[in-house]
C-alpha cells in the first residue's frame, strides 16, 4: 500500500457528539462499547469498494481521522491540531441533534479545517466569518451527520429535521441522521448506507479521477503564521 | 434616605450583580453548550449576586455609607439568604442533577436527591467536630454553627488557591523560567506525530486487509471438504487471528504514543505563545504585577499589617477585585477542562457552591486586613466565631499550598527540557 494512495477524510465536531462511536460504526460495523475522550486524533480505516457491482470495481482504504476537542479550545491546541488538516480529501461534520450549539459550531469547525487547506502558504486568515460562497465552490466533499436521533421525542422530530435540512443546504452536503449505538442505521441496503457509500465514492472520485485536486505535500515548506491576537490570562 | 428608598437601592444593585452573573454564565461558561435547565443558570446567578453583595457591604462599612443599623440589617439579611442557598438549594440541585445522569435512579429522582442531600448535611455537620471554631455556649441551631463550617471549607479553598497562585503567578510571567522554544523544535515534534499517525494508519490497513481476506476465505472455507481441507482451514485462521492480535497490540502502543506527542506539542505551542506574549506590552505589565504580587505574598507570609484607612480600603478593594476575577478565570478554565454536555449542569452548580463558600470566607478573612474600627460589624454579624482559628488555618494551608506548588513546578520545570532532549 503506497503512501501516495491515501484517501483522507476528517471527522469533525464538538466534544461529546459521538464522533468516535460513529467512526467505529462506519469502519468496524460494530457499536463502540467504551467511548472516552479523544486526545489529539484517532484514526480508523474503512474498506470501500469503489463503484461496487460494476466492472470498474476497485478496493480503496479510506482513512477516517477523528479529531478531538472543541471550537473554543486554547490556541495552542488549535495550532497543534492544524497539522492533521493537511491533504484532506473529504470532511464529515458531526453534530448532536439534541444540542443546537453543536450544530452552530460546525460552521466554525469547517472554517478551521478548510482555511487551513485552501490557502497555499498555510496562512490562517480566519476571522470567524462564515462565507457561503466558499462552500458552494468548495473542492472538498462534505457530509453532515446528526447523532443521538433516538433521544429526540416524536413530536420534535420534524422541527429538528427542518433545521438539519437548512444546515445541509448551507454546507452543500448530504445529511444522515442516526443513533450511533444502533447498527441497523447503516445496515446494507438502507438509504443511509447508500448515502455514505456515495459520499466515499465521491471522495475517491475527486481524489483520483479529476485533474484539479491540489494537494499540499509535506509540511517542511509550510509556514504557519497565526494572525489571531494571542489571548492569555 | 428612608427605608423604602434604601431597599430599592439595594435591590437594584443586586439585580445588577445578578445580571452580571447571568451574562458570565451565558457568554463564558456555557458558550459551547445549550442551556436546557434554566434553574441552573438562575441558581448560579443568585449565588453570584448575593456573594457580591457581601463585598459591597464591606465597602459601605469602610466608607461609612448609610446608617450603621441599616447596614447591620442588610448584613444579616444577606447572610441568611446566602446560607440558605449554599446549604439547602445548591447541594440539593447538585444531588438532583447527579441522580438525573444515572439511568438506574431515574424513577425516584426526588427521593434520591433528598437522600444525597441528607448525606451531605451529615458530613457537613461532622466537619465541625475536629476544629475549635465555636465557643461552647452556642446552641445547636444557631447561625454560627452553619457559618463556621462554611467558613472552614471556604478558607481551606482560598488558602489552597492563594498559595498556588502566589507561586504560579511569578512562575508564569517571569521570563527567567521560560524555556527556549524555537519553531524547529515544534516542527520536529509535529513531524514525529504525523509519522506515528502514518504508522498507525498502515497497520490498521493491514488489519482491515487481513480481516477482509479472512472473511472472504471463510466463505471458501465452508466449501473445503475432506480431512486436509479441515486442517488447512483451522491452521490458517489460527495464524491469521494471532497476527491480528499482535498488530492490534502494536497499534495500541502507537496510539498511546501519538497522544503523548500531541500533548507535548500542545505544551510547546503554549510555551511559545507565552514567550511571545511576555514580549508584548500587556505581557510586560503582567510581568511587573507578577513581581509585585510575589513580593506582597512573601510579605503576607511574615504577617506585616497596615493601619491607615485609605491603604486599607484600596487594599481591600484590590483583593476583592483580583479575588473575584482570579476565581472566575480559574473556574472557567477548570470548567472547560472537565465538562461535557452531560455533566455541565452538575459542574456549574459545584462551581457556584465553591464560589459562594469562597466569598463567605473572604469576608471572614478580610477582617485580617481591616482596621479595628471596621472589624466590629463583621464580628457583630457573624457572632463569636473564633476568628483567630481561621487566620491561623489560612496561613497554615497557604504555606503548605505554596510550598507544594514550588516543589511541583520545580519538578515539572526540570522534567521539561530533558523530555525534548530525547528527540
Amino acid at each position: 500500500m503506497a503512501s501516495l494512495d491515501r484517501v483522507k477524510v476528517l471527522v469533525l465536531g464538538d466534544s461529546g457528539v459521538g464522533k468516535s462511536s460513529l467512526v467505529h460504526l462506519i469502519c468496524q460495523n460494530q457499536v463502540f462499547g467504551n467511548p472516552s475522550w479523544t486526545v489529539g486524533c484517532s484514526v480508523d480505516v474503512r474498506v470501500q469498494d469503489y463503484k461496487e457491482g460494476t466492472p470498474e470495481e476497485k478496493t480503496f482504504y479510506i482513512e477516517l481521522w477523528d479529531i478531538g476537542g472543541s471550537v473554543g479550545s486554547a490556541s495552542s491546541i488549535k495550532s497543534t491540531r492544524a497539522v492533521f488538516y493537511n491533504s484532506v480529501n473529504g470532511i464529515i461534520l458531526v453534530h448532536d441533534l439534541t444540542n443546537k450549539k453543536s450544530s452552530q459550531n460546525l460552521y466554525r469547525w469547517s472554517m478551521e479545517a478548510l482555511n487551513k487547506d485552501s490557502s497555499p502558504t498555510g496562512v490562517i486568515v480566519s476571522n470567524g466569518d462564515y462565507d457561503r460562497e466558499q462552500f458552494v465552490e468548495n473542492a472538498v466533499p462534505l457530509l453532515l451527520i446528526g447523532t443521538k436521533f433516538d433521544q429526540i421525542p416524536e413530536n420534535k422530530r420534524s422541527e429538528v429535521l427542518t433545521r438539519t435540512a437548512f444546515l445541509s443546504e448551507d454546507f452543500n452536503a448530504e445529511e444522515i441522521n442516526l443513533d450511533c449505538t444502533n447498527p441497523r442505521y447503516f445496515a446494507a441496503g438502507t438509504s443511509n448506507a447508500v448515502k455514505l457509500s456515495r459520499f466515499f465514492d465521491k471522495v475517491i472520485e475527486k481524489r483520483y479521477f479529476t485533474r484539479d485536486s491540489s494537494q499540499m505535500t509535506g509540511f517542511t515548506d509550510r509556514k504557519r503564521f497565526n494572525f489571531k491576537s494571542l489571548h492569555y490570562d | 434616605l428612608c427605608t423604602y428608598h434604601r431597599f430599592i437601592f439595594f435591590f437594584c444593585i443586586q439585580v445588577l450583580f445578578f445580571g452580571f452573573g447571568w451574562l458570565f454564565f451565558m457568554r463564558q461558561l456555557f458558550k459551547d453548550y445549550e442551556v436546557r435547565q434554566y434553574v441552573v443558570q438562575v441558581v448560579f446567578s443568585v449565588t453570584f449576586a448575593f456573594s457580591c453583595t457581601m463585598f459591597e457591604l464591606i465597602i459601605f462599612e469602610i466608607l461609612g455609607a448609610l446608617s450603621s443599623t441599616s447596614r447591620y440589617f442588610h448584613w444579616k439579611l444577606n447572610l441568611y439568604v446566602i446560607l440558605l442557598v449554599l446549604i439547602f438549594v445548591v447541594p440539593f440541585y447538585i444531588g438532583y442533577f447527579v441522580v438525573s445522569n444515572i439511568r438506574l435512579l431515574q424513577r425516584q429522582k426526588l427521593l434520591f436527591a433528598c437522600m444525597v442531600w441528607f448525606t451531605f448535611m451529615y458530613f457537613f455537620w461532622k466537619l465541625g467536630d475536629p476544629f475549635p471554631i465555636l465557643s461552647p455556649k452556642h446552641g445547636i441551631l444557631s447561625i454560627e454553627q452553619l457559618i463556621s463550617r462554611v467558613g472552614v471549607i471556604g478558607v481551606t479553598l482560598m488558602a489552597l488557591l492563594s498559595g498556588f497562585g502566589a507561586v504560579n503567578c511569578p512562575y508564569t510571567y517571569m521570563s527567567y523560567f521560560l524555556r527556549n522554544v524555537t519553531d524547529s523544535d515544534i516542527l520536529a515534534l509535529e513531524r514525529r506525530l504525523l509519522q506515528t499517525m502514518d504508522m498507525i494508519v498502515s497497520k490498521k490497513k493491514r488489519i482491515a486487509m487481513t480481516r477482509r481476506q479472512m472473511y472472504q476465505r471463510g466463505e471458501d472455507q465452508n466449501k473445503q471438504t475432506g480431512f486436509w481441507g479441515m486442517i488447512k482451514s483451522v491452521t490458517s485462521t489460527q495464524t491469521g487471528s494471532e497476527n491480528l492480535s499482535l498488530i492490534q497490540q502494536e497499534v495500541d502502543a502507537l496510539e498511546e504514543l501519538s497522544r503523548q506527542l500531541f500533548l507535548e506539542t500542545v505544551d510547546l505551542q503554549a510555551t511559545k505563545e507565552r514567550i511571545e506574549y511576555s514580549k508584548t506590552f500587556q505581557g510586560k505589565y503582567f510581568n511587573f504585577l507578577g513581581y509585585f504580587f510575589s513580593i506582597y505574598c512573601v510579605w503576607k507570609i511574615f504577617m506585616v499589617k497596615f493601619w491607615s484607612q485609605h491603604i486599607s480600603f484600596i487594599l481591600v478593594g484590590i483583593i476583592i477585585v483580583t479575588s473575584i476575577r482570579g476565581l472566575l478565570i480559574t473556574l472557567t478554565k477548570f470548567f472547560y477542562a472537565i465538562s461535557s454536555s452531560k455533566s455541565s449542569n452538575v459542574i456549574v452548580l459545584v462551581l457556584a457552591q465553591i464560589m459562594g463558600m469562597y466569598f463567605v470566607s473572604s469576608v471572614l478573612l478580610m477582617r485580617m486586613s481591616m482596621p479595628l474600627e471596621y472589624r466590629s460589624i463583621v464580628t457583630e454579624v457573624l457572632g463569636e466565631l473564633q476568628f483567630n482559628f481561621y487566620h491561623r488555618w489560612f496561613d497554615v494551608i497557604f504555606l503548605v499550598s505554596a510550598l507544594s506548588s514550588i516543589l511541583f513546578l520545580y519538578l515539572a520545570h526540570k522534567q521539561a527540557p530533558e523530555k525534548h532532549m530525547a528527540l
